[in-house]
């Protein structure tokens, strides 16, 4: 396995304006690690994450990035518009090589493989979150980068959900970086969880940060393991599952 | 009706059109997906600042508006980028405003030409049984480019319109295709005033692309059934415009409309 890491940030900041969103964070993304980022609204997880992809530049601080790796990128949300008609299928293939056997295993390693034929601008969000993650996987990532891969989805989903991401860390050898809201996501298959609050709050094994004081000063209530689902809401669900911000 | 067919200047009139409508529908229905109605008419109406500008300056119309929608797509791309850094005017305020300057500034422009064969009307509203033979070669050729590249570059706008930073990650050289995309829009939309005019051009890079939107279910669909829609409205456009002596450019937008509306109370 290869020692350097995938991505290696240093002291990363970055303003906007007068704004501070981003300060001196270190990070660093390995094969076949799982990091999870977490922090409370506006704690700049989403920059961040968008620094770490070279979509924007940061202030300051270096990013070295392994050359020629492979980078699969589910965001947030699509500009898709109900205007565009595709299908599931055509925007799998779009900008990838790719046949209808392999698009068909990564669709039903997503669980949506169903949803092959239907129109993208139909299916659910939960639903279309899988369909994104199918389409990183269709692309062998060497690196996956994950914002909120949970939203939209029900309880069933979520608990396919983290199977799934610590399976495809192990069967494609992939460095992950996931950003989450949701703790038990995070508790259930992370290697690494980095509480950001614009700078880094503190960053360790899942167990090791549930105790962190600075953690349950975000958080609040301390997390138990794996057993107890408590965390402090942050954020509201609408009636679809979807996460309102207020 | 038949001894229509018998001259050459009906014949020239359905194949600008024709030809026009294959350079604007698949643009078309880029400029929806990509919210970008508005582009359209903001060179349209620029365009008439580049025909002013020829004019005075004593060059062939043809080129001086094909050289006056280039740099304003060059302007709407700057537009674009400080629009994405954040702006407290909108962008169709923008483009809305770009597109009256021309129209304004190419109409008092105009009033400075003295050319007793300028037919400002036919800028205005366009003029497709005028079309000669070297017009109908310059939409071929412009045909032929469009084509070649938007076969090459297909996947990667689909993925740009659906997701810039998914496609930036993924490696495509989004600056560079958004500005492709553009100088290909002003290019089509140069060519295509001639046969519906600055004031509607917007119009027909839109209606037969939106009225195909029902009938579609892959971006691909779309394009071949807006071409089909917008050759339809140019034969009958053409047509009625000779039967009743109507404007040329506008029968072939009403056309399009009332199958669009057509269309929409097919199935709902």
């Amino acid at each position: 396995m290869n020692a350097k890491p995938l991505v290696n940030a240093r002291g990363i900041g970055l303003q906007i304006g007068e704004q501070v969103i981003l300060r001196d964070i270190s990070l660093q993304l390995e094969t076949g690690k799982i990091v999870s980022l977490i922090g409370p609204n506006g704690a700049g997880k989403t920059t961040l994450v968008r620094v770490i992809l070279g979509l924007i530049q940061p202030d300051q601080g270096t990013i070295e990035r392994q050359a020629n790796i492979v980078v699969s990128y589910l965001p947030q949300k699509l500009a898709l518009q109900p205007v565009m008609p595709i299908t599931v299928k055509r925007f799998m293939e779009l900008n990838i090589r790719s046949n209808d056997k392999s698009i068909e295993a990564a669709l039903h390693e997503a669980g949506v493989a169903r949803l092959t034929h239907a129109a993208l601008q139909s299916i659910s969000g939960g639903e279309l979150q899988r369909v994104m993650l199918a389409r990183c996987l269709l692309r062998n990532p060497q690196l996956l980068v994950l914002d909120e891969p949970d939203q939209g989805m029900d309880p069933t989903g979520l608990q396919v959900l983290y199977e799934l991401i610590t399976d495809i860390r192990d069967r494609y050898q992939c460095g992950i970086l996931m950003v989450s809201h949701d703790l038990h996501l995070v508790m259930a298959s992370t290697d690494q969880v980095v509480c950001l609050n614009q700078h880094v709050c503190c960053t360790g094994h899942p167990e090791s940060i549930s105790e962190h004081p600075e953690f349950l000063q975000l958080f609040g209530k301390p997390v138990s393991g794996l057993a107890v689902y408590t965390h402090h809401h942050d954020h509201k669900h609408n009636l679809h599952g979807d996460v309102v911000n207020d | 009706m038949i001894e229509y067919f018998s001259e050459p200047f009906v014949w020239r009139a359905l194949l600008g059109g024709l030809l026009t409508v294959l350079l604007t529908t698949p643009l078309g229905c880029f400029v929806i997906w990509q919210r970008m109605a508005y582009f359209g008419d903001a060179l349209a109406h620029s365009a008439l600042l580049g025909v002013a500008i020829g004019l005075l300056m004593g060059v062939n119309p043809n080129w001086s508006v094909l050289a006056g929608c280039i740099v304003v797509a060059l302007l709407l791309v700057q537009m674009q980028k400080h629009h994405r850094l954040g702006s407290e005017l909108s962008v169709d305020t923008h483009l809305g405003i770009v597109a009256h300057a021309g129209l304004a500034g190419g109409l008092v422009l105009l009033s400075f030409v003295d050319n007793i064969r300028f037919d400002l009307e036919a800028y205005l509203f366009g003029d497709v049984l005028t079309v000669t033979m070297p017009d109908l070669w310059r939409m071929l050729t412009a045909c032929v480019l469009l084509a070649l590249t938007l076969f090459k570059l297909w996947k990667p706008l689909l993925l740009l319109t659906i997701s810039e930073d998914v496609a930036r990650v993924e490696g495509v050289p989004v600056a560079r295709l958004r500005l492709i995309f553009i100088i290909m829009l002003a290019i089509v939309v140069a060519i295509a005033i001639q046969i519906v005019g600055v004031l509607l051009m917007g119009a027909l890079l839109i209606v037969p692309a939106a009225a195909a939107r029902r009938l579609s279910n892959t971006p691909e669909r779309m394009v071949l059934t807006g071409i089909l829609i917008g050759t339809i409205a140019v034969i009958a456009g053409v047509f009625s415009s000779l039967a009743w002596d109507l404007q040329t450019g506008p029968a072939i937008v009403l056309v399009a409309l009332s199958m669009f509306v057509f269309i929409q109370f097919k199935r709902s």
